[in-house]
């Protein structure tokens, strides 16, 4: 650094800095110019559209070529019954994987690198930093994840249309893809929440992943009814039972019903993410 | 104006910041100093509202700075020199807070060119020298314009050049009518910098007057003698009740011959003692250094400090 700049300043101290207020409105350009100029979200994004429409690929194709195959004959009632959920779980199931990360990083960042001092300098009302990452961070994931999950439904049936015949006009098929869409949106906000509660990316990541993948393992090892009745209310369990379009005799949950569980422990987390934001030191 | 009333942050049962006031005037460099863990990072969040007080309030022109409806317009702060994500270049971390401001974009070109760091703009930050990151810290602290500046040890890591620069752009923003507030552990830095100045030791104000003030008012005042007849000088100044130092602080063996520094005595009265022994002086000269006045207004509240040595050594009085 030798270059001497100018010390001049643009304008004096008795001109107010010229611009509009900012409000909400600019708060949302700034959490969306946060989110794109870092190519974490990017390639995070890019893993989870390659890995969800891969794998949903993969297995329709694994399945189509196996129909006929030693002990598939369980398996293709299985398909048959819930096309939808099997076309779109495998997919989906290992690519929430990368919304959850995501939504960790993108509030940890800010705590790893600094940045969230700078961001509370601009906003010290802090709530509205929240809100504002909230909206842009679902905004950005709906719109990725409601094409990923009309993608991965196009490819999956198009492999398996053979045996398999589904349409997007089928009862509850337009309503499970869709769903899938609105699941990992919600999903990711409750990783966001769960970051900003514990804001160390590593056992924010850690957390999330136990609410998702090991939490529904452990209380299926609980006994008797008492398992599956915890186990229908966890976020995962309950929130995916949209992109179903077959009910279960043991579900206990509507799908709407089990979206809407997965929205209230979203909420519940959030809520608790934002008095936590407000009243720790930043 | 940056007024700070009773101000108290407890972590734990540590007390990082005891019932601190003090006021911050606007058009002039208004130094902020004290020993490392004095708790003046602490005090520079708890104005910005980064920190909760248990205790008091920090006011911007009479707000609080969460009442501030544009803050970045009305403070601009500089605290450590690498918060901002090394994946980002300096251009859209600038871009971000001038949109959560509702300040153009032109603003974030003007404060780039400011700081001279237009070319590198759109390079990752991570790949930036501590020097450039601070600048980045500074372009930050100005983009909104504001009238009231805050800076945490802002020449902290830079070259010569860097700290030249960061200097003059201090006097000339207080030269505005600015209000800069800056903080540091370094006198010597200060006693160039700043016209006022505010000493804290363990979360406590030690002193607040005009730097020119507090050198004065130090009481560690030695003073330099050099005579080819050292070793008798030396033996009455000590008979007198002063102490003595062969050779001078700054100087190099060659320059120590025949030169005494001396503290407890004060410069005429080594005069009479020299006149009535009829020893000849070529020097007498009296020393004040913003150090020793730092040391001694801080040598009981050092943090860390190298217990007695260290500051019977800072304060010989």
């Amino acid at each position: 650094m030798t270059a001497a700049a100018p010390v001049t300043p643009a304008r004096g101290p008795a001109d107010p800095a010229a611009g509009r207020h900012a409000g909400f409105a600019g708060l949302l350009r700034a959490e969306w110019t946060k989110i794109r100029s870092v190519r974490s979200t990017v390639w995070t994004l890019v893993i989870f559209v390659v890995v969800c429409i891969g794998f949903t690929a993969l297995i329709a194709w694994l399945t189509e070529s196996n129909w006929f195959g030693p002990r598939a004959a369980a398996r293709n009632v299985r398909v048959l019954s819930d096309p939808v959920g099997f076309i779109l779980g495998t997919g989906i199931g290992l690519g929430q994987l990368a919304i959850a990360v995501l939504g960790v990083l993108i509030i940890t960042s800010e705590y790893s690198t600094g940045v969230i001092r700078a961001s509370l300098l601009a906003v010290p009302r802090r709530l509205p930093v929240l809100a504002a990452k909230a909206v842009v961070f679902a905004a950005l994931l709906l719109v990725v994840t409601e094409i990923v999950a009309f993608c991965s439904f196009f490819v999956g049936s198009a492999i398996l249309h053979a045996h398999v015949p589904v349409a997007l006009g089928d009862p509850g098929v337009t309503r499970a893809v869709i769903g899938a869409g609105l699941y990992l949106t919600v999903l990711g906000l409750l990783a966001l929440a769960i970051g900003t509660m514990i804001r160390h990316t590593a056992g924010s990541i850690s957390t999330i992943i136990g609410v998702v993948f090991v939490l529904p393992i452990l209380t299926g090892l609980l006994p008797s009814s008492w398992g599956a009745h915890i186990n229908a209310y966890l976020p995962e369990q309950a929130g995916t039972l949209i992109t179903h379009t077959h009910q279960t005799a043991d579900d206990l949950l509507s799908p709407w019903q089990g979206f809407g569980v997965l929205c209230i422990w979203t909420v519940l987390a959030l809520a608790v993410a934002a008095y936590l934001l407000e009243h720790r030191d930043a | 104006m940056i007024e700070v009333r009773d101000l108290t942050k407890r972590y734990g049962d540590k007390l990082a910041v005891d019932h601190l006031s003090f006021t911050v005037e606007p058009s002039r460099v208004t130094g902020f100093l004290g020993p490392n863990g004095a708790g003046k990072s602490t005090t520079m969040r708890l104005i910005l509202g980064l920190d909760r007080p248990q205790e008091g309030t920090a006011t911007i022109d009479g707000k609080r700075y969460d009442q501030l409806a544009r803050p970045l317009t009305a403070v601009g702060a500089l605290l450590e020199a690498k918060a901002m994500h090394s994946g980002r270049s300096a251009y859209n971390h600038l871009l971000f807070l001038a949109q959560s401001q509702g300040l153009p974009r032109r603003r974030v070109d003007e404060v780039l060119a400011l700081v001279g760091l237009t070319p590198v703009a759109h390079k990752r930050t991570g790949g930036y020298s501590l020097g450039m990151s601070q600048r980045v810290g500074i372009a930050a602290a100005m983009l909104g314009n504001p009238p009231a500046l805050l800076l945490d040890e802002p020449v902290n890591g830079l070259d010569p050049e860097g700290i030249r620069w960061v200097r003059n752009l201090m006097k000339q923003l207080a030269a505005e009518g600015r209000t800069v507030f800056v903080s540091s552990h370094l006198m010597n830095e200060m006693a160039v910098t700043a016209d006022h100045l505010i000493v804290i030791g363990r979360g406590k104000l030690i002193t607040e007057a005009s730097t020119e003030d507090v050198i004065a008012r130090s009481t560690d005042k030695s003073v330099r003698v050099r005579t080819p007849d050292a070793d008798r000088l030396a033996e009455m100044i000590a008979a007198a009740g002063g102490k003595v130092v062969r050779g001078g602080a700054e100087s190099g063996a060659q320059n120590g011959a025949g030169l005494l520094t001396v503290a407890g005595l004060e410069a005429p009265r080594i005069g009479e003692l020299a006149a009535s022994a009829s020893i000849v002086l070529h020097e007498l000269t009296p020393l004040a250094s913003l150090e020793g006045a730092f040391m001694e207004l801080t040598s009981g509240s050092v943090e860390f400090g190298a217990a007695k040595t260290e500051a019977a050594h800072g304060s010989t009085s």
